[in-house]
């Protein structure tokens, strides 16, 4: 499969305090890679680093193109759309402006409209709560509409932050099956950042564990969660 | 009583100038956080550009539009030499940038068209007042053009895609950026509408306090206290508590005060406000759960 997103020796910091030493690893084109590891493994930093949020070295190639040092609109209007820890909703707009929002770089209007109207199929809550003010949505509801609003930008890459972080077991289970539907029927890539690896291991293809800003291993979602002591001393269940 | 009524329908017409400067003010604030002190004296500038080009034989309202023109350009440049490269200084450092602009551009402005007050001339006639004696020309006509702009503004943020990356690129800067909003030209974009905002109300308030260069000084008092008023956070705000803050001023100026006292009201107004309703009318705290 030709690769639509390779790191190189990324090594990143913020300002005095490193966090990555040098990561390799790649997203295949149409498939879910995770990024596993425990809290302060670094996987926030690799999502913020691809969407060059903090300065970096290494090499950052997206379908093929270097995108280091670029600046983070331009790097999202390439088609790499991330949905970042907390979520980053605008609290003071209403669902629908959020919504507009994320189709800010395009100009089809018919195809966005066609898109909207899928985001509200998938996300009905969505739908019935458009004027309301986006600050006064459950977690949940505002974890759906980050999705729906990076699906907005019609991406060639997702980059999802935790989706699970902070939110009941049953919320997680309903925005992971949508994640899931996503998968089977868009044709983009995912990378997926958890700490609940069980849960992605459970729609991704490929999977790297992470530890202090190193890549520890690397398999196939499969082989890693079948790897009895893998899952027992890095993956906790 | 009609001299009250007198006094209120002249206090809006003033009121509205207020409320332009105020909403310059409160655009600044939501996407910066800071008060922009030098609102005041880049209008008072931009006025006197406007006078340069009448007295050049521009036709008013092309002087007009070149002006506005002009403050736009200049805010936005202010906006990326001067301010840009303090954006991630401590904040005293803008404060002190701001009060810097409004020391720069006021002795210019002195420097250049001098310091005596200049008459400036209105588009909308010197005739006999209307609504029987109720209102001067050019207190209906500014009162018309400042709703026409107020209109304008409200209708560009809440309609076009650009105005609500602005708004966006105002409240959430990073995730501004993750759906792919260039936050610094917004952000000059801003400061552009500001100063083009600020050109007309100087335009409007000049013939009738005259043009030198602290003619600003209490307009942005006022205007202050009329954001304050409304509520920092709220644009809607501004315009209210300009509209209020102009009758409010006229009112204590002819029957409370004396018109020697009038600023005073507004600095009252501004403690006032900061001691028991810091959000001001409009300004609400941010409903939000997580």
């Amino acid at each position: 499969m030709p690769m639509l997103l390779e790191v190189k020796a990324l090594h990143g910091a913020y300002g005095e305090s490193k966090v990555l030493h040098g990561l390799d690893f790649v997203v295949e084109e149409g498939g879910v890679t995770t990024l596993l590891g425990a809290n302060g493994a670094g996987k926030t930093t690799t999502l913020r680093a691809i969407s060059g949020m903090l300065k970096t070295q290494g090499e950052i190639l997206f379908a093929g193109k270097p995108i280091q040092g670029m600046k983070t609109e331009d790097i999202t209007a390439l088609g790499i759309a991330h949905v970042p820890d907390g979520r980053g909703t605008f609290m003071e707009l209403t669902v629908e402006e959020n919504l507009r929002l994320g189709s800010y770089t395009r100009n089809d209007k018919a195809a966005i409209a066609v898109d909207m109207a899928r985001m509200f199929e998938l996300f009905p809550r969505l739908k019935e709560r458009l004027t309301q003010q986006a600050g006064t949505l459950s977690g949940g509801e505002q974890q759906m509409l980050a999705i729906a609003r990076a699906m907005l930008l019609n991406p060639k890459l997702l980059l999802l932050d935790e989706p699970s972080f902070g939110l009941a077991p049953l919320i997680v289970r309903e925005i992971f099956d949508i994640l899931g539907r996503i998968v089977r029927e868009a044709r983009m890539s995912i990378l997926v950042v958890e700490q609940n690896a069980s849960l992605a291991l459970s729609i991704a293809d490929r999977a790297y564990l992470l530890e202090t800003g190193r890549i520890m291993m690397s398999g196939t979602a499969a082989d890693i969660a079948k790897d009895e002591s893998l899952r027992r001393s890095y993956l906790g269940y | 009583m009609i001299g009250v009524l007198n006094q209120v329908v002249s206090g809006i017409a003033t009121g509205g100038i207020y409320a332009s400067i105020a909403l310059a003010l409160v655009m600044i604030f939501l996407a910066t956080h800071q008060i922009n002190f030098a609102q005041g004296e880049i209008a008072m500038f931009s006025t006197y550009i406007a006078l340069m080009l009448i007295q050049a034989g521009v036709p008013y309202w092309i002087a007009f539009l070149l002006t506005v023109t002009i403050s736009f350009t200049m805010g936005m440049l202010l906006q990326r030499f001067v301010l840009e490269p303090l954006s991630n200084a401590p904040i005293l450092a803008s404060v002190g940038a701001f009060l810097g602009l409004l020391l720069i551009f006021n002795n210019i402005a002195g420097w250049i068209f001098g310091y005596s007050l200049k008459p400036f001339p209105t588009p909308f006639g010197a005739g006999e007042p209307m609504f029987g004696g109720m209102i001067s020309r050019h207190e209906m006509g500014s009162t018309v053009v400042t709703l026409a702009v107020l209109v304008a503004i409200w209708a560009f943020f809440r309609f076009t895609k650009v105005g609500l990356a602005m708004r966006a690129a105002a409240y959430n800067p990073v995730s501004s950026r993750l759906v792919g909003i260039p936050v610094a030209r917004m952000l000059a974009l801003g400061w552009g509408l500001a100063a083009g905002i600020g050109a007309i109300a100087g335009m409007m308030v000049a013939p009738i306090v005259f043009l030198d260069p602290n003619m600003m000084a209490g307009v942005l008092l006022y205007a202050f206290a009329a954001a304050l008023l409304g509520g920092i956070t709220s644009p809607l705000g501004a315009v209210v508590g300009g509209v209020l803050m102009g009758v409010i001023e006229n009112l204590a100026g002819a029957y409370v005060v004396g018109t020697e006292l009038k600023l005073t009201t507004a600095l009252v107004i501004i403690v006032v406000v900061l001691v028991f309703k810091p959000s001001g009318l409009f300004g609400k705290a941010l409903a939000s759960r997580v």
